[in-house]
């Protein structure tokens, strides 16, 4: 069998830079992952801030030998984002880039690329017509089914990875959320999201864990915990998970998973383990891939 | 009613044979439809057409001048993009005007397989920059895109100034206040979604439960809104019910309200719009009817260089409450 991967995903929330900057000199040191991404998905704002340390996260993740992904932004909308992707196409070097919405598709297309999950590829007709184009990897939407997944790996035009751990991303919209929770304005938002290291709850009014709200993007309030299926997926073809950061200890996350692919950890121990890594109220889900509601928890 | 010489085309949802009628005999110059089965994004129970009634549909409507519109707008299931290519195929067969595509392999197929079939953009693609809307227009011929309901006025201006195809927008109706096609909350509460089933916030997962003097409505389990004793219980969409967040009880994406622009109607023309969408496939012929007689009206009246006349469509307006949504920018 192929060996597996594990890729950690970009960071999706308003860290602070030098938590942004540590959090990834702390992976590139310590965690047993193969794979790291870069770059601001959510909202073109936030870029800039963390952007000057960018230079010395490339170059302590390549030192530490992980492959760098440039993650593109998922819904672009302005000038200034328009031009942002075509530079970042453009400047990439011998990165690969990950496409999250098809305005940069023209700008990387006949060049080894990669399609992030906010690109729908739910069928072997799209899977192809994007191979061709050069994308050599993707990342499949969050609520696809095994057997959709089993499929696409075995057209075996480009490598599958699939969201393993972390709340999932769900929606995105042009309005801020956040700002909107504490009664301002996208365009005057004083940052409010970097409030929220693992982004704001939403409960529902009789007070259960429902979403979570990113800026403009919502996402589950439950983590994605695939680590009983990685045995399944790894037979369907999949050999590459990814992993969502949280504010948690994401090194150790990246262990368990690592040990549970090399068959050196149970699942179930590792899943018991997984609960002690994540806040005391968040519970996993995994029903996507069984066919199920996303919220849903098959054991 | 002929189909008119207005610079814009109105374009109107049509989720039976009688809603197609009624919409083309109120002055519509197109109807947009569906197949009745999982290859659109109105899949509801008791709506949407079959191969039969489609060929009568497009007889009607063109012996009136009308035109007529497929919407093929899911993501094909893989391992049976059969399904939806033989509704590419009957479309074009049944001599349709334009089919209204998300999916790339399904754009893909219909441009190889039916060079001469006009292919439309959904806004299920999500397509909000120029450069997505010209890969389209690129690689598969797409004539016009149907711009996401995340723009606003002056952002579609300078979109419609950058590229090749007619740009079409919603003008009324449902919202959604997410950016289509790339949604899917409402597969994590009831593991259907717009995407792969074609359904949002699916009738078949509400719940309507009495607690007291009060009523919860639900969907997949989650509550989605409570309503007090003589309030009307709205339909539980997802994204229009109230939650908490940062200590406050509220409706967090948007109020349970509709998309009307009739006051905005010139500036669109003016951002170089050439198609105005009115959403409602699942709405019956009376509304179809009044809501398509009161744009034609605004349409005409402002071909002849008059301003549209005020109409009274808030009592159809979902909780009697109306938006321009993202096309200003204070929505954001």
């Amino acid at each position: 069998m192929r060996e597996a991967k594990l890729t950690v995903g970009p960071v999706l929330f308003n860290w602070r830079p030098e938590v942004w900057r540590d959090f990834y000199f702390r992976l590139a040191d310590e965690a047993p992952v193969d794979t790291v991404h870069l770059g601001e998905v959510v909202c073109s704002k936030r870029q800039p801030f963390f952007a000057p340390h960018l230079p010395e996260v490339m170059d302590r993740l390549t030192a530490a030998g992980k492959e760098v992904v440039l993650s593109s932004l998922a819904l672009v909308m302005s000038e200034r984002e328009r031009d942002a992707m075509r530079a970042l196409a453009l400047d990439a070097g011998d990165l690969l880039v990950e496409a999250n919405d098809l305005a940069i598709a023209a700008d990387l297309a006949g060049r080894p690329h990669m399609i992030g999950p906010f690109v729908n590829v739910y069928n072997e007709g799209t899977l192809g017509y994007l191979a061709g184009r050069g994308a050599r990897r993707i990342c499949l939407p969050a609520e696809l089914p095994l057997e959709t997944l089993t499929i696409l790996a075995a057209e075996d035009k480009a490598e599958i990875e699939v969201q393993s751990f972390g709340r999932l991303p769900l929606a995105l919209s042009a309005r801020c959320y956040h700002a909107r929770s504490h009664n301002l304005h996208k365009d005057g938002c004083q940052y409010v999201c970097g409030q929220d290291l693992d982004g704001m709850a939403v409960d529902t009014m009789d007070g259960l864990a429902f979403l979570t709200v990113n800026g403009t993007q919502t996402m589950s309030s439950r983590y994605a915990n695939l680590l009983g299926e990685l045995g399944d997926l790894r037979k369907a073809g999949i050999h590459r998970f990814r992993l969502w950061p949280q504010s948690g200890d994401m090194v150790a996350v990246a262990g368990l998973f690592r040990r549970v692919l090399d068959g050196a950890l149970d699942a179930k121990e590792a899943a018991g383990r997984l609960a002690d890594l994540v806040p005391p109220d968040v519970e996993f889900a995994n029903g996507y891939v069984h066919g199920r509601e996303g919220h849903a928890f098959v054991a | 009613m002929a189909a008119s010489q207005s610079p814009v085309e109105l374009v109107c949802p049509a989720g039976t044979p009688a809603a197609l009628r009624a919409a083309i005999d109120a002055g519509a110059d197109c109807v947009y439809l569906g197949f009745r089965d999982e290859t659109n994004a109105r899949n509801f129970p008791g709506l949407n057409f079959s191969r039969e009634e489609l060929a009568e549909g497009v007889a009607y409507a063109h012996a009136r001048g009308g035109r007529v519109y497929v919407a093929i707008n899911t993501f094909p299931r893989a391992g049976h993009p059969e399904i939806w290519h033989r509704a590419v195929d009957d479309a074009a067969r049944l001599g349709v005007d334009a089919v209204i595509l998300a999916d790339l392999g399904l754009c893909d197929y219909a441009a190889r397989k039916h060079p001469d079939l006009r292919l439309h953009l959904s806004v299920q693609a999500s397509a909000s920059s120029a450069e997505a809307i010209r890969f389209y227009h690129e690689a598969f011929g797409i004539r016009r895109a149907v711009l996401p309901r995340v723009l606003t006025v002056s952002e579609i201006a300078g979109l419609g100034a950058a590229v090749p195809v007619e740009m079409e927008v919603f003008v009324f109706g449902g919202l959604c206040v997410m950016a289509e096609g790339r949604c899917a909350l409402s597969s994590y509460a009831t593991g259907k979604s717009p995407n792969m089933n074609g359904a949002c916030s699916p009738a078949s997962h509400v719940r309507y439960i009495e607690k007291g003097d009060k009523v919860v409505s639900q969907l997949g389990g989650f509550t989605i809104n409570t309503f007090g004793a003589g309030e009307p219980a709205g339909y539980p969409t997802l994204c229009k019910g109230r939650f908490e967040a940062n200590g406050r009880l509220n409706y967090l994406f948007e109020e349970p309200t509709s998309l009307n622009t009739l006051s905005i109607l010139p500036e669109m023309i003016a951002a170089g719009v050439r198609a105005f969408k009115i959403e409602g496939r699942q709405r019956g012929r009376a509304y179809v009817a009044n809501v398509v007689r009161s744009f034609r009206q605004a349409v005409d009246a402002i071909a002849r260089g008059e301003t549209p006349p005020d109409m009274a469509l808030e009592d159809i307006t979902e909780g009697g409450r109306q938006t321009a949504g993202a096309y200003e920018r204070s929505w954001r």
